[in-house]
């Protein structure tokens, strides 16, 4: 499986470039001490569709396979944010737009884990314990045993959150930190309880009723989630308190946390609305809240798998393999997408339905836990065990 | 499970925790939650926990609030660990039926613990669950004689205005504990009582106090507050005196109107929300016949047909909801700390209605919009205790036959396992019993 990252496209490369002309050489010279980097790892459970969130518009095959959930090209109304003439981002995802533009956002595409179980619980377990084989400890959790120890500080991992996911979860202790409100469901979650309690007599009207009095659109089928994101939701409160965290002097340095809703079998135009504004507004407002550290962050966002190239009979798309990660941060080699794009023509489909895998995900968080925590190579290993094939990648931070 | 088990676990219990074993007869697995020997709350040794120790305890706060000390650490102490030790023993116990008609009773004869806080953990343990399948008039004494119920209902201030004390000025009758007794415990406007009936019964009451402050802690009959001469309730006669008392909860407790109203209370809460007629009038032969054995009801009860009629039509009220939930997920004895909370975010907590009444035991009343909002809420939260299970398996393990093949579909497409808890717990077969 390749490990390098070459950029897609001149206009990318030029971008790429001239990030790396304008990077001041004195950051380098100043660069902080071993412990000082903040690494924060977002887990989008339940499968976001990496084509749907960054779009290969540039691609022959791409309106024809995917139909309505092609959007429009960069500039026309309602049109994808461009990412250097042949990927768009979806209109949604501003934020890391301007992250992007500011070199500090990398999407990486055909990402896929060494799984290939379209079965979400199974392809989150492995995912979170960074091993082909299930583990009752996370490969977050055992890099944090080789970083330094810091006396009298907080615990370098940081759950934000309700849960405790199995990517914290092992023998290095963890805080955790839950700010209220953060357990509230994700309106897919919601659109999907409201579409089971549908045809009882008391709690479907009640459930659909208490829905839209909060402010969530829901259709009286229950099936298309809330075109109507609300500003100020529940994940923007976790990304706060993780950016918050992070930037206290003896506060953690590592930081796990999660958005759900990503599921999206059907309506999936609209359902993704609210979810992709939610990261975004989430990215932001972590960058914000990290204030200066944010130029010492790298942000890894995940998911368990994409999905289907082609749209399902409900206008959604089923579990795939290949979708997309997000490598974001001031630390970040970013303006450019990463890796290498299999293409969407007949017979590059992965058993041809999904986008065939091009770069192992162990091997983009291998290459930040080499290259932006420091961490050596057998801790590493420890992290990720039997990945001996995928190799970390490197270049995704700034030298 | 077949459905009979699953049945009896939701509808009369609690819910199932996944290990309870399955009864191979269901209705003698109800039947033996009758026994007055199962346990109750476990409390710890040190707690305060009978009247002459409760009210000490009560002297010692006042005391400390005298010297310039702070809050009423022992109220906050009692009421809340008696509190955690009820909600602990119906998370983890197998005796759901007997915490259901606990829980039942203690609503019928409702104090609010914020009124009465010191006492409103000895109030369920000593007036009410030792009656559960007893004789009603045993249960309707116990209560009316138990301070929580005297000073809830304001009893303790009542005198009689032509009794010494009333002689001296100042107190009068106060007909408060009079009137819900005869509207809410026993025989209700139906009897076609009068303002006359409630003035006489609130006499006959006089004196019914508490003594907190010395020998013998708990109930007194206090003669110089007590109306003298003969009243009458409901066209029977009663003699002065504490005997009076006695007499009249008696008459009250066998009245014709008070069966007719607990199995109609009893139907509405095990069966459906109208009850049915003839549900209702086979309960309220059995308590005519068995002058008042709410054992005898009880498992009159659980042998009518109706009661075993799926689909479940009634609406679990968030007490029902959050033991059920805490219970599917095997919840261990410290979550009943967050149980408490659950009862207190969905609108129901413990032991503390907003009046006399109790809380309502309709679909109407709980199954609001925002209430089922909450619920929802609450239950994704709670999700995560069981993340890591397999939503399904806990779905055949609590609800068997009674879960519909879309709820576990859904369950199955969910995009985490949290969020397929979450499915389980919010759909509409959790939500009823």
């Amino acid at each position: 499986m390749s490990a390098h990252l070459p950029a897609f496209g001149r206009r990318t490369a030029l971008l790429g470039l001239a990030a790396a002309l304008t990077l001041p050489r004195a950051r380098v010279a100043f660069a902080d001490a071993p412990g000082e980097a903040r690494f924060a790892v977002v887990l989008l459970r339940g499968g976001l569709d990496g084509l749907f969130a960054v779009q290969p518009y540039g691609e022959a095959d791409f309106r024809e396979l995917r139909g309505a959930l092609a959007l429009p090209e960069p500039g026309q109304e309602g049109g994808l944010l461009d990412l250097g003439g042949r990927f768009g981002l979806h209109p949604r995802l501003t934020e890391i737009h301007a992250m992007y533009a500011a070199n500090e956002a990398l999407p990486v595409h055909a990402v896929a884990g060494n799984w290939r179980s379209r079965s979400h619980f199974m392809a989150q377990d492995l995912l979170e314990a960074g091993a082909d084989h299930l583990m009752s400890s996370g490969w977050l959790n055992r890099a944090l045993a080789a970083l330094p120890a810091r006396p009298g500080a907080q615990p370098t991992g940081l759950s934000v959150g309700t849960d405790l996911p199995l990517m914290m979860r092992g023998p290095t202790r963890v805080g955790t930190y839950a700010p209220r409100g953060g357990g509230a469901p994700a309106p897919d979650l919601l659109a999907r309880i409201a579409e089971l309690n549908a045809g009882d007599p008391v709690s479907g009207p009640a459930i659909m009723e208490g829905l839209q009095a909060r402010g969530y659109a829901v259709t009286a089928l229950g099936a298309e989630a809330t075109a109507r994101p609300q500003p100020g939701g529940a994940f923007r409160a976790l990304a706060i308190a993780a950016g918050r965290l992070l930037a206290q002097p003896d506060g953690p340095r590592v930081a796990a946390f999660e958005l759900n809703g990503w599921d999206t079998h059907s309506a999936q135009v609209n359902r993704l609305n609210a979810p992709l504004f939610q990261l975004d507004e989430g990215l932001g407002a972590l960058k914000e809240a990290l204030g200066e550290h944010w130029r010492r962050t790298a942000v890894l966002v995940v998911t368990e798998f994409g999905r289907t190239v082609r749209v399902n009979g409900t206008g959604g798309t089923d579990h795939g393999t290949g979708g997309v990660a997000f490598v974001l941060g001031g630390a970040v080699a970013g303006g450019k997408v990463g890796g290498d794009w299999p293409g969407l023509a007949q017979g590059r489909l992965f058993e041809n339905r999904d986008l065939a895998p091009t770069t192992d995900l162990r091997s983009l968080a291998k290459g930040l836990l080499r290259d932006h925590l420091g961490l050596p190579a057998q801790a590493v290993a420890r992290a990720f065990p039997g990945s001996e094939a995928a190799a970390p990648t490197g270049g995704l931070v700034r030298a | 499970m077949d459905l009979k088990a699953a049945i009896a676990a939701v509808r009369f219990g609690q819910g199932r925790r996944p290990g309870d074993p399955i009864p191979a007869d269901p209705v003698a697995w109800l039947d033996s939650q009758l026994d007055p020997a199962l346990p109750g709350p476990a409390l710890p040794e040190d707690l305060p926990r009978d009247l002459p120790a409760i009210y000490r305890a009560f002297a010692e706060d006042t005391e400390r609030l005298r010297a310039g000390g702070q809050g009423r650490p022992n109220q906050g102490l009692i009421v809340r660990t008696e509190m955690l030790a009820a909600l602990t023993l119906e998370i983890t116990a197998n005796q759901g039926f007997r915490e259901r008609l606990v829980a039942f009773w203690a609503n019928h004869f409702a104090v609010a613990r914020a009124r009465v806080p010191y006492l409103a953990g000895h109030y369920t343990r000593e007036a009410i669950r030792p009656h559960v399948a007893g004789r009603f008039e045993d249960m309707l004494l116990a209560v009316v004689r138990h301070p929580a119920m005297l000073a809830y209902l304001d009893n303790t201030g009542s005198v009689g205005p032509n009794s010494p004390a009333g002689q001296r000025g100042r107190r009068g009758l106060n007909e408060n504990l009079a009137r819900e007794v005869l509207e809410l415990h026993t025989v209700t406007p139906a009897s076609g009582y009068g303002q006359a009936d409630v003035r006489a019964f609130a006499e006959v009451l006089t004196g019914w106090g508490v003594e907190g402050a010395r020998e013998p802690y708990g109930f007194v009959f206090r003669p110089n507050a007590h109306e003298p001469g003969e009243k009458t309730v409901l066209g029977r006669t009663f003699p002065p005196g504490e005997q009076g008392g006695i007499e009249a909860l008696r008459f009250l407790a066998h009245h014709d109107s008070t069966y007719r109203h607990l199995a109609t209370k009893l139907v509405r809460h095990f069966v459906a929300d109208e009850p049915p007629p003839e549900a209702v009038a086979t309960i309220h032969g059995v308590l005519r016949d068995t002058r008042g054995d709410l054992g005898a009801a009880t498992r009159a009860l659980v042998r009518l047909d109706a009661a075993w009629d799926p689909p479940l039509a009634k609406f679990r009220a968030p007490h029902d909801f959050v033991v059920a939930v805490m219970r599917a997920l095997e919840a261990p004895a410290e979550a009943a700390d967050r149980a408490f909370g659950g009862l207190q975010y969905l609108g129901q907590p413990l032991w503390n209605p907003a009046a006399p009444i109790g809380f309502p035991d309709t679909a109407r009343d709980w199954a609001a919009p925002e209430a089922m909002v909450r619920r929802i809420e609450w239950s994704n939260g709670i999700a995560t205790r069981g993340a890591g299970r397999d939503a399904a398996a806990v779905a055949e393990a609590v609800l068997g036959p009674l879960c519909r093949p879309e709820t576990l579909r859904a369950a199955a497409r969910a995009g985490s396992a949290r969020d397929a808890l979450t499915l389980v717990l919010t759909s509409p077969e959790f939500h009823r019993r």
